[in-house]
C-alpha cells in the first residue's frame, strides 16, 4: 500500500499547483460558496471554538456563583443588565443564571462539541480516510454548515427577549432538557421560541450532515477499501451519522410539538387538557441518549488512531472495536428513560432500564481493553496527542463507571438530578469528548495546517487541564453523594467547601485554554513545516499519504487499497 | 436495624476513606468548616461530607449499603485497573524500554474474557440492584420483608403497612402539604434570611442554628417508626418539581395532573431537610423539603389539636421546641 499511496502523494501534490486551472475559488467565496470538505471542516473547527469560548466563560461565570455560599455576582450582572437593583435585581440574577446553565448545555453540545467532532474531524478526514475526492453532496455540505451560525445566533438571541413572565427576565432558563411546562406555560415570551428554532436549525443542519456522510462512506471509498478495512475513525463517524439521522428527527418532532403547544393551542404535553408533559421526556431522551453516544463515538474513533499511531502497533481486536461502537449505537436507542426513573415510571419498566443500560457497560469495556491492548507491546512516544488519548481513556473510564453507578435506578433514586450527575456527564463529555477533541486537534493540526505547533505547548496545555478539569468535577461527586441538587444558584453552606475546590478547577482549566490558544497562534506565526507524515511510521492511514496541508483536490487518482494493514 | 452481615467490609471502608478524606482535607484551607457544630438529630448535609447522607429508613439503609458495599468498590477497582495498566504500558512499553512494537492484533482468550467478566461484573450488581429498586417501589402491605442493609438477604426486615397518607403539591416555588385521611393542609415556605443577598425579607427569617436554604417555617410533622405514604403531585397549572429526603432514600417528581406516590419508615425523630430537585425556575433553590419526624405520642396531640383548631401554627405549639 505504502508504495502506491506516496505515489499518489505525489501525483496529487502537483495538482495544487495546478488548481487555477478547477477554477479554485479565493477570498471570502473558497469560504461561503464552500464546496469543499477540507475548507468546510476548517470552518466547523474554528466556528467550535467560537462557540467553545462563549460557552465555556458562561460556565466562568456560573462557577464564580457557587464558589461560595450565597448569591455572589448574579445579582450585580443583572444589576449592570438591567439597571435596576435590591431583591428586583436577586430576582432577576436568578433567572439570569438558569439563562446561563441552559445555554452553556446547548452551545457545548450543539455548537461545540457536534460541530468539531462530526462537522470538523468528520468532514475534513472521513473523506482523506477511505480515498475519496470529497464528500457525495458537496452543497448539502456548504449548506450543512452555513445553517449553524444562523442557529447559533437565534440561540443567542434568546438571551435578549422575554422568558418567564415579569419584568426583567429574559433568556430562556428551562435548561438544555426544555421539559414542559417549564418550557410552555412556565416561559410564555419569544426567547423560548428562538432557542427551539435555534435546536431545529441545528438540527436540520446535522441531518443533512449526516446525509452527507453515511452516503460518502458507503458508495466513495477507494477500491480495495472493504467495510472491513475502513479505518475506526470512519467506523465511528458512520455510526455517529446513522444516530444522528435517527434521533434528531425525534427531537424535531417532539420540539415541534413544543412549538404548537406554545403558539397554536394545542396540548400535547398540557395535563390539563388532557396531554402528558412526562411524554415530552420519553421524545426528548429518546433522541437526548443517543445524543450523548453521538458526541463521543467520534472520539472513539479519534483515540483509536492516536492510540495505534503512537504506540507504532495496530489497532488490536479491530473488527471487536468497529462492532463495540455498532453496538453502543444500537443499544443507545433503548436505553432513554434511565433518564426518567424519578418521573414515576413502574416498577418494570424501570427494571428493563437498568438492564438495557447496564449492557452498555461491555462493548465499552471492549474498548478501553482494546485501547490498552493496542499499547501493550507497543513503542509509545508520549506526543501530545498521545497524551490527550491516554488522558481520555482514563477520564472516560472514570466517567463510565459513575455511568454504571447511576444506570442503577436504586442508587440513582438518591443521585439523580444532583451534582453526581453533573460530574458523571462532564468526565464523559467535557473531559472525555474534550480530550478526544483536542487528541485530534494536535494529530491532525500539522495535516490541516501544515504547520507544527511547539511540543512543551501542546503538553503544558494538556497537564494544566487535567489538572483543572478534574479538580473542578471530582469533587462534585462528593456534592451529589451528600445530596447537592443539579440547576441551583445557591446551596446549603455545607456544600461550600467543595465548591471552593471546583471553582478553583475553574480557574486553572481557564488558563489552560490560554495555553491553548497561545500554542495555536504560536504554531500559525512560527510557520514550523510539519512534513507530510510527522508522526512516523505508526500512522498507517491515508491522509498521511497527502501533503500537508493537502490539495485542494485530493484523489483525483484514486488510491489502490492492497493491504489488510489499513487500519 | 439489620447490621451489615455480609458487608461488614463497608464500614471498615469508610472509616479508610475518612482518614484519607480527612488527611487530604487538612491542607486545604476551608477545614475549618468541618468543625462546625453538627446537628444532635435529623439530616442535613455535613461541611465537607464527601458520601451519602446518614441513613434513617430501611430503603436509605439499602441504598447506602449497595453503593458504598458494591458499586464504589466496584468503581474504584475498576478505575484501578485501568489506572495501573495504563501506568504498566507507560513504564514497559515507552519507545526507549520496548523499541521494537510488536505486530499482535489480535488473541480471543483475552477478548472473550474482558467480555465475559464484565458481564459477570454486571450480574453481580444487578441482583442486588433489583432488590433495591424492588423495595423503593413496593408500598408495604405488613407482609413483605425488606432488604434493609443486608441487600444480599431475601429481605429480613419487617416494615408495617401505611398508617399515614400525606400529599405533597410543588408549587412555584413552596410546598403545600396534606392529611389526606384528616384533610389538613398547610404551606411550606423556606424561611428568609437577614443577609442583605438574601431574599423574602417579608417572610420569617431563620433562628440562630437553622440551617440556610433548608429549614422552613412549618415543617411536614410525621410520627417515628410509622409507615408514611407520600402521595406527589404539582400545581396543575405549575411545572415540575421533585420531592426528595435524601436521608429517607426518597425522591419522586411532582408532575402536574399526574399523582406519583412513594413511602417511608424513618426510625428516628428530628429534622431531614430535602430540597427541590427538579428544574421549576428561578426560585427552584428556594422551596425546600424539611420533613420533622416527632414521637408517636407527640403526633398524636399534634394532629388532634391540628384537627380541632384548624391551625398549623396552634398544632405546633403542641410540639417540644426544636433549637
Amino acid at each position: 500500500m505504502a508504495d502506491t499511496t506516496h505515489l499518489e502523494a505525489h501525483a496529487t501534490g502537483h495538482d495544487s499547483a495546478a488548481s487555477h486551472d478547477h477554477h479554485t475559488p479565493t477570498g471570502w467565496r473558497r469560504y461561503v460558496y464552500s464546496t469543499n470538505h477540507k475548507d468546510i471542516g476548517v470552518m466547523y473547527l474554528w466556528f467550535a471554538v467560537i462557540a467553545g469560548i462563549v460557552g465555556g466563560l458562561l460556565s466562568g461565570f456560573m462557577r464564580m456563583e457557587l464558589q461560595e455560599p450565597g448569591i455572589q455576582i448574579f445579582h450585580g450582572l443583572a444589576a449592570m443588565v438591567y439597571g435596576i437593583n435590591g431583591d428586583a435585581a436577586v430576582d432577576a440574577g436568578k433567572h439570569m443564571y438558569n439563562v446561563f446553565t441552559t445555554a452553556h448545555a446547548l452551545i457545548m453540545i450543539f455548537f461545540m462539541v457536534m460541530p468539531a467532532t462530526v462537522g470538523g474531524f468528520g468532514n475534513y478526514f472521513a473523506p482523506l480516510m477511505i480515498g475519496a475526492p470529497d464528500t457525495a453532496f458537496p452543497r448539502i455540505n456548504n449548506i450543512a454548515f452555513w445553517l449553524l451560525p444562523p442557529a447559533f445566533i437565534l440561540l443567542l438571541m434568546s438571551f435578549f427577549f422575554a422568558g418567564p413572565d415579569g419584568a426583567n427576565m429574559n433568556g430562556t432558563g428551562g435548561g438544555w432538557t426544555i421539559y414542559p411546562p417549564l418550557s410552555t406555560t412556565g416561559q410564555p415570551g419569544p426567547a423560548m421560541d428562538f432557542a427551539i428554532l435555534a435546536l431545529h436549525v441545528a438540527g436540520i443542519s446535522s441531518i443533512l450532515g449526516a446525509i452527507n456522510l453515511i452516503t460518502t462512506i458507503f458508495n466513495m471509498r477507494a477500491p480495495g477499501m472493504t467495510i472491513h478495512k475502513m479505518p475506526l475513525f470512519v467506523w465511528s463517524i458512520l455510526v455517529t451519522a446513522f444516530l444522528l439521522l435517527l434521533a434528531l428527527p425525534v427531537l424535531a418532532g417532539g420540539i415541534t410539538m413544543l412549538l404548537t403547544d406554545r403558539n397554536f393551542g394545542t396540548a400535547f404535553f398540557k395535563s390539563d387538557q388532557g396531554g402528558d408533559p412526562v411524554l415530552f421526556q420519553h421524545l426528548f431522551w429518546f433522541f437526548g441518549h443517543p445524543e450523548v453516544y453521538i458526541m463521543i463515538l467520534p472520539g472513539f474513533g479519534i483515540v483509536s488512531h492516536i492510540i495505534s499511531t503512537f504506540s507504532r502497533k495496530p489497532v488490536f481486536g479491530y473488527l471487536a472495536m468497529a462492532y463495540a461502537m455498532v453496538a453502543i449505537g444500537f443499544v443507545g436507542f433503548v436505553v432513554w428513560a434511565h433518564h426518567m426513573y424519578t418521573t414515576g415510571l413502574s416498577l418494570d419498566v424501570q427494571r428493563y432500564f437498568v438492564a438495557a443500560t447496564m449492557v452498555i457497560a461491555v462493548p465499552t469495556g471492549v474498548k478501553i481493553f482494546s485501547w490498552i491492548a493496542t499499547m501493550w507491546g507497543g513503542s509509545i512516544t508520549f506526543k501530545t496527542p498521545m497524551l490527550w488519548a491516554i488522558g481520555f481513556i482514563f477520564l472516560f473510564t472514570v466517567g463510565g463507571v459513575t455511568g454504571v453507578v447511576l444506570a442503577n435506578a436504586g442508587a440513582d433514586r438518591v443521585l439523580h438530578d444532583t451534582y453526581y450527575v453533573v460530574a458523571h456527564f462532564h468526565y464523559v463529555l467535557s473531559l472525555g469528548a474534550v480530550f478526544s477533541i483536542f487528541a485530534g486537534w494536535y494529530y491532525w493540526f500539522p495535516k490541516m495546517f501544515g504547520y507544527m505547533y511547539k511540543e512543551t505547548l501542546g503538553k503544558i496545555h494538556f497537564w494544566s487541564m487535567f489538572i483543572g478539569v478534574n479538580l473542578v468535577f471530582f469533587p462534585q461527586h462528593f456534592l451529589g453523594l451528600a445530596g447537592m441538587p443539579r440547576r441551583y444558584i445557591d446551596y446549603p453552606d455545607a456544600f461550600g467547601m467543595w465548591n471552593r475546590v471546583s471553582s478553583i478547577g475553574y480557574y486553572i482549566t481557564f488558563l489552560s485554554m490560554l495555553v491553548f490558544f497561545y500554542a495555536t497562534w504560536e504554531a500559525f506565526r512560527a510557520k514550523r513545516p510539519a512534513g507530510d507524515s510527522p508522526w512516523g511510521d505508526g500512522a498507517t492511514t491515508l491522509e498521511w499519504t497527502l501533503s500537508s496541508p493537502p490539495p485542494f483536490h485530493q484523489f483525483s487518482t484514486l488510491p489502490k487499497i492492497d493491504s489488510t494493514n489499513v487500519h | 436495624m439489620a447490621v451489615y452481615r455480609g458487608f461488614s467490609v463497608t464500614g471498615q471502608f469508610n472509616r479508610r476513606l475518612g482518614a484519607v478524606a480527612a488527611a487530604a482535607l487538612s491542607f486545604l484551607p476551608a477545614v475549618a468548616w468541618a468543625q462546625e457544630a453538627v446537628p444532635e438529630s435529623g439530616s442535613q448535609p455535613l461541611p465537607g461530607e464527601y458520601s451519602l447522607q446518614r441513613s434513617v429508613t430501611p430503603i436509605m439503609d439499602s441504598i447506602v449499603a449497595f453503593h458504598n458495599g458494591i458499586l464504589l468498590w466496584t468503581c474504584g477497582l475498576i478505575v484501578g485497573l485501568v489506572l495501573v495498566l495504563i501506568i504498566i504500558v507507560a513504564v514497559r512499553f515507552n519507545a526507549k524500554a520496548n523499541p521494537v512494537p510488536s505486530k499482535t492484533t489480535h488473541n480471543t482468550l483475552v477478548e472473550i474474557l474482558w467480555t465475559v467478566l464484565p458481564i459477570i461484573v454486571l450480574i453481580v450488581i444487578a441482583i442486588p440492584s433489583f432488590g433495591v429498586l424492588s423495595d423503593q417501589l413496593t408500598t408495604p402491605d405488613g407482609q413483605r420483608k425488606y432488604l434493609g442493609s443486608n441487600i444480599f438477604s431475601f429481605g429480613d426486615v419487617a416494615v408495617p403497612a401505611p398508617e399515614l397518607t400525606v400529599k405533597a403539591t410543588g408549587n412555584q416555588w413552596y410546598w403545600d402539604y396534606e392529611y389526606v385521611d384528616q384533610a389538613k393542609s398547610f404551606s411550606s415556605n423556606i424561611l428568609g434570611e437577614t443577609d442583605p443577598n438574601g431574599q423574602g425579607v417579608d417572610r420569617p427569617t431563620l433562628k440562630p442554628g437553622q440551617p440556610r436554604l433548608l429549614a422552613v417555617d412549618n415543617e411536614l410533622v410525621v410520627p417515628v417508626n410509622t409507615t408514611v405514604r407520600v402521595q406527589v403531585t404539582a400545581d396543575p397549572g405549575g411545572v415540575i418539581h421533585a420531592f426528595a429526603v435524601p436521608a429517607f432514600g426518597i425522591k419522586i417528581d411532582a408532575v402536574p395532573g399526574r399523582l406519583n406516590e412513594t413511602w417511608f419508615n424513618a426510625r428516628e425523630t428530628g429534622i431531614f431537610y430535602g430540597q427541590c430537585s427538579e428544574l421549576c425556575g428561578k426560585d427552584h433553590a428556594f422551596m425546600p423539603i424539611a420533613v420533622r419526624v416527632v414521637t408517636k405520642e407527640e403526633f398524636t396531640a399534634f394532629m388532634a389539636s391540628f384537627e380541632s383548631s384548624g391551625d398549623y401554627a396552634t398544632a405546633n405549639a403542641t410540639l417540644a421546641a426544636v433549637k
